[in-house]
């Protein structure tokens, strides 16, 4: 390894979603992570939500596998229930120095079972649930929460001593103390998200007063099934369900008022989100949501909105809400509004508030810590060129804390935080990691299953109702079991070290352990039966406690019998395992970048900085793609010069090579191993690749006149002219939404309006007696954006609403352009004669883009966007591995967001490039060659593109499957699809589940009870 | 947290001999099988006659091994995976949904009243969902008496 004065570990600090993904990226490419977080256990908001949009994919299920491969994660050490005290030294070695609040409890002794919290006699409102619901004194945040420890609420502790009674593992520590320790680390990454608005400042819509308005977070716990009413949607004051309820949007954001004059980003679609839920929890409620402008500019946004209105039947009312009041009878509450000057009111049974983002509490005192700006707002500050970094060297930032935004793109400010923190500390990757070194496998080939049966207690969580003994004496009877015992805690440490000495005296060759799940537990177990010597996969579970003593509670016998069931249905599955070998894959460590635009030179740089050999394809003579077009960035820094500066930059490095006036001929191959022929005719290997291909703007030839009045330009046309100096004018007017949210294109191309509003600002400067009109649908200037609104209308910009189907007429009057435009808001129908007519044309993919996906067998959006492997989660990734996403050819963005994905593409690919070898999934599919013939049947059933059918090299007359290790995610579709029984599922063979099925049903054919 | 009662689902009698529904569940692993235990998590009370079988995904849930449970005395098979557009493996479900439902049709070609098979789709935070699904299911189960492998209709 190089020496080298960086340190090889990052501090991750929240850990919510943002911080969650910085820091398995880290871990994973190299880099030892201390994740700090003030809650004790990691999860952040999105812990919270019930369901996500646009996809309404239940939240909780989409976030347990990273919280769980986090809480795991050798190389990520979680640092909960803490605070940054000092932070000294500089990019590439900080120490800081890290305070912890005592738990209460010793995480090295609790299990997690909860029993403390089951006799605990003290009840408070429960801040997970927004407290709505009541938790315990000693307690953990939320049911999946990791680490799962319980923690004692000190405040409202009376010290009764009955939960240190009742845990088993003697966990419970009264007096256990603060700590302070100072750790090393080469950078830092903030990802501490946001505070919620409080709704009590916005006196008038009576929230803390009438107990029917709540906040959207708190009507978010209402609907999920974990929440306060178990998912029904019911009114606090009474428990009935709402006939209607009202969403009022802008709740503390686009507010003079209350000091918060940004955007919050995500409420519109939040909102939408949630009158979909409680419309589908309850076929009868009726949702109306006030609104100013609907921000829905997400990628596929737009389609949820209008499917929420079409499908739906959600209303929507453009108006600001007044104020509302409750009637003290029914408590049903008055909404006051004016919608088209006309003053307004309607009752209601719910009140939802779409409470803005604010910054987190402690912002301020972290940004004093560690020596970083925030902006006005009080969020941290960022520049549209390095939306990344903060003030600070060796300082990043994700997430909400630099502006509020949605998960999506959290997560892929995550990835590209996670890259800028690597490319700082290159030098030292993989000088903090460990791996973990085990003894020689044993060989088992040839020997009987000697299988132990370790049944546990769980303290009295489950023995209190399975009569343990009685079980761990019927595995005894069991065929092939050499060895049974029964344990207070089976995963205690004490009792790992028994199990290994157990394996050794009696010569164990399979384990099977009774007692909570495998999806908590089954690592720690596996991991022991390694240490002693055994291929990991000779192990089960038999889940006896949370599938069967916690709920069968009153029926000791038939949880009994339960349990015994449930342990010889796994000892049959024991009897049949097989050691399972992980394939390695040799790793190419050189990157494809397809794409020279602003996106694809960010990422092809910071991946040579991390030392990586990268080519970077062009289809264009030069580098810089749509960069090199924009004009009037909010920074005032000069993007055709950066584009420029880029290029060169690119051109220079030594570990870029750059191929430009050629396409993509063809690739071929899967993660680790590409193999792509330009149409140069150059061939190039590498083991990931980055399609940044980019997208352009839509040229609305016969719309408005367009192509045939030399006055109709389309914005970036505009801008240009603008900027040389070449426009000429009195009078302009700027039509919006041209070829998006219309037929075709139904969604929002996310960055016309801002683009409109610094144009019109910068006319407005040049002359401000100039006449500018904007016609407009929904003004969608999210988040900081919002000032460049203020600022246009303040320099008196004219803003005129046209109804979704009734566009703007334009005819040619001798020189003049004439515009037509019935204004939504009165009726009356404006006609404006103006010099310039610009028109905010929508972003289209390139149709390069179609060639491409075929060749890496990736999806694409009805609009000829790539489709990501997850619209929430995995923003970057596709689920073909080793290919990433980013920039214009995912979908609309602005600059700043180009780049975020760019990094974060980086991030992604340096899992992969940062290893000489994969190792693949354990769990896959294999092949029975003499029972394939090759009917491919089971090829369209594999999601990850893993089976192709080939020319058998024995016999060329037949035909085979070919599994691709490297891909196979090992789900089994292919395995359940497959007709002669050729194709199986390492772990999960046919025989393995038979052989569950058949000790699950033992003796009911013969009306027999199982002799137990 | 407090325990809660199943409303029912609990034996019933058939004829003289009380009636013990064998049940078997699959669970994909991350989705149905994650609510299952959080509604034991939940302390969420259900009859305890469903005994369940892990897989990765639904999809891998075999016609036949539903058959096998069927031709062993089963009186009821539950598949359970993740919501549609859900899923861990971003569309096994839906080849879940189509084998299903041709599987039934088969079920009932050999006599099987198709209740006895059925299709839930369970999300990770769903464990009320679970225990409803097995409450009603056991009920479904018991209505339809012993199948008619041990000789019941």
């Amino acid at each position: 390894m190089a020496s080298t004065d960086k340190v090889g570990a990052v501090m991750v600090v929240g850990g919510g979603i943002s911080g969650l993904q910085s820091a398995l990226d880290l871990a994973d490419s190299g880099f030892k992570v201390y994740l700090v977080e003030k809650q004790p256990s990691i999860g952040g908001t999105m812990a919270q939500l019930d369901k996500t949009f646009p996809t309404n994919d239940c939240a909780m299920c989409i976030m347990a596998p990273k919280l769980v491969s986090t809480g795991r994660h050798h190389n990520i050490e979680l640092v909960t229930n803490a605070d940054i005290m000092a932070v000294d030294g500089k990019a590439g070695d900080f120490k800081v120095t890290v305070k912890r609040r005592a738990l209460r409890v010793d995480p090295t002794k609790c299990t997690g079972c909860g029993s403390c919290a089951q006799t605990c006699p003290i009840e408070t409102s429960d801040e997970y649930n927004e407290n709505t619901k009541v938790r315990k004194a000693i307690y953990v945040r939320y049911p999946q929460a990791v680490p799962l420890v319980y923690s004692i609420d000190k405040d409202k502790c009376i010290g009764c001593g009955i939960c240190a009674e009742e845990c088993k593992a003697k966990a419970v520590v009264y007096d256990q103390e603060e700590s302070t320790s100072e750790i090393n680390v080469g950078s830092i990454i903030l990802s501490p998200g946001f505070d919620e608005f409080d709704a009590r400042l916005k006196g008038e819509y009576g929230y803390g007063v009438y107990k029917n308005v709540v906040t959207s977070i708190e009507f978010e716990r209402m609907l999920s099934a974990t929440g306060p009413y178990f998912g029904t949607v019911m009114r606090p004051s009474d428990g009935d369900i709402p006939e209607k309820i009202a969403f009022i949007q802008c709740v503390g954001s686009r507010d003079e008022q209350v000091g918060n004059e940004y955007c919050s980003g995500v409420c519109c679609m939040y909102s939408i989100k949630e009158a979909i839920i409680a419309k589908e929890h309850g076929g009868d409620i009726k949702p109306k949501v006030f609104f100013m402008d609907m921000r829905a500019f997400g990628k596929e946004f737009d389609e949820y909105y209008n499917r929420a209105q079409n499908e739906y039947g959600i209303e929507f009312v453009r108006s600001r809400v007044a104020s509302v009041f409750e009637n003290p009878e029914t408590k049903n509450l008055v909404v006051k509004y004016v919608e088209k000057g006309e003053p307004k009111e309607e009752e209601f049974g719910l009140v939802v508030l779409a409470v803005g983002l604010r910054p987190p509490e402690d912002a301020e005192a972290l940004s004093k810590v560690i020596g970083f700006d925030l902006n006005s707002d009080g969020f941290c500050q960022t520049t549209a060129l390095d939306p990344i970094s903060s003030s600070k060297a060796g300082v990043f930032v994700s997430g909400a804390f630099s502006s509020p935004k949605d998960i999506p793109m959290t997560v892929a400010e995550a990835s590209g935080a996670a890259a800028k923190a690597a490319t700082e500390i290159a030098s030292a990757r993989d000088s903090l990691v460990t791996k973990k070194e085990y003894p020689a496998e044993l060989d088992i080939s040839g020997q009987e299953p000697r299988i132990g049966v370790f049944v546990c207690h769980c303290g009295i969580n489950i023995g209190g109702v399975v009569k343990v003994p009685s079980v761990a004496e019927y595995a005894r009877t069991l065929p092939n079991v050499a060895y049974a015992e029964e344990n207070l805690y089976t995963c205690s440490q004490d009792t790992q070290e028994k199990i290994k000495e157990m394996i050794k005296e009696h010569e164990l060759n399979r384990v099977v352990v009774a007692s909570c799940t495998p999806r908590t537990h089954e690592p720690l177990f596996q991991n022991t039966i390694k240490e002693a010597g055994l291929n990991s996969y000779l192990f089960e579970m038999a889940n006896i406690r949370d599938q069967c003593s916690w709920i069968h509670m009153h029926e000791a016998e038939a949880a009994t019998k339960k349990a015994k069931d449930l342990v010889r249905m796994a000892v049959a599955k024991a009897r049949l395992l097989e050691p399972l070998e992980n394939l390695t894959i040799d790793v190419n460590q050189q990157a494809l970048v397809i794409g020279g635009g602003a996106t694809g030179m960010v990422a092809a740089l910071e991946l040579a900085k991390q030392g990586v050999k990268v080519h970077i394809v062009e289809k264009d003579e030069n580098l810089g793609g749509n960069m090199l077009k924009l004009h009037y960035l909010p920074s005032e820094e000069d993007p055709t010069e950066h584009a420029k500066a880029l290029a060169d930059e690119v051109a220079s490095n030594d570990d870029i090579t750059v191929h430009t006036g050629t396409g993509v001929k063809s690739i071929e191959g899967y993660v680790g191993n590409f193999k792509t022929v330009l149409e140069s005719g150059e061939e190039i290997e590498h083991g990931v690749v980055i399609l940044a291909v980019g997208g352009q703007e839509y040229k609305p030839e016969g719309e408005y006149l367009y192509g045939e009045n030399p006055n109709v330009l389309t914005l970036l046309e505009f801008k240009d002219k603008l900027k040389k100096g070449e426009v000429k004018g009195d009078s302009y007017v700027f039509i919006q939404c041209v070829g998006s949210r219309e037929e075709g294109h139904p969604n929002c191309s996310r960055v016309c309006c801002t683009g409109t509003m610094t144009a019109a600002i910068k006319v407005k400067e040049k002359n401000p007696d100039a006449e500018v009109y904007v016609l407009y649908r929904d003004i969608r200037t999210y988040g900081f954006r919002e000032a460049y609104y203020k600022d246009a209308a303040e320099k008196g910009v004219t803003f005129i609403r046209f109804e979704d189907d009734v566009k703007p007429k334009v005819e040619d009057k001798g020189g003049k352009l004439q515009v037509t435009v019935t204004d939504e808001d009165t009726d009356k129908e404006v006609v404006l004669v103006s010099d310039y007519l610009v028109l905010a044309s929508g972003t289209r993919p390139y149709p390069e883009s179609e060639a491409l996906a075929p060749m890496l067998k990736v999806p694409m959006t009805k609009e000829g966007f790539f489709l990501e492997a997850h619209m929430k989660l995995r923003p970057v990734d596709f689920a073909t591995e080793g290919v990433y996403l980013a920039g214009l050819s995912h979908g609309p963005k602005f600059l700043d967001e180009c780049i975020g994905q760019g990094l974060a593409a980086v991030a992604r690919a340096m899992t992969i490039l940062s290893k000489k070898t994969l190792e693949a999934e354990g769990i896959v599919a294999s092949l029975d060659e003499t029972l394939c013939d090759g009917c491919g049947i089971c090829v369209p059933t594999c999601e990850y593109k893993a089976l192709e059918i080939i020319v058998d090299k024995k016999d060329e007359t037949k035909k085979l499957v070919d599994v691709n290790v490297g891909l196979c995610k090992g789900c089994g579709a292919c395995v359940g699809a497959c007709p002669s029984g050729a194709l199986t599922q390492k772990g999960f063979k046919d025989e393995q589940i038979v052989a569950m099925i058949d000790a699950a049903l033992e003796g009911v054919m013969d009306n027999e009870e199982v002799k137990q | 947290m407090s325990s809660t009662a199943p409303e029912t689902g609990g034996e019933h009698k058939v004829g003289e001999e009380s009636f013990e529904p064998r049940i078997i569940v699959f669970c994909c692993n991350w989705c149905s099988y994650a609510g299952a235990d959080l509604a034991g998590v939940s302390r969420l009370q259900m009859p305890p006659h469903f005994r369940v079988i892990r897989v990765m995904c639904s999809a891998r849930v075999d016609p036949e091994f539903v058959l096998r449970a069927f031709q062993k005395g089963a009186d009821g098979v539950l598949v359970a995976g993740c919501h549609p557009a859900d899923c861990h493996y971003i569309g096994g479900n839906y080849r879940t949904r189509r084998r299903i439902a041709l599987l039934r049709i088969l079920l009932q070609q050999f006599g099987f009243d198709p209740g006895r098979l059925k299709l839930e789709w369970i999300s990770a935070g769903e464990g009320e969902k679970f225990q409803k699904t097995i409450v009603e299911f056991t009920d479904t189960v018991n209505e339809l008496g012993p199948s008619p492998m041990k000789g019941g209709d």
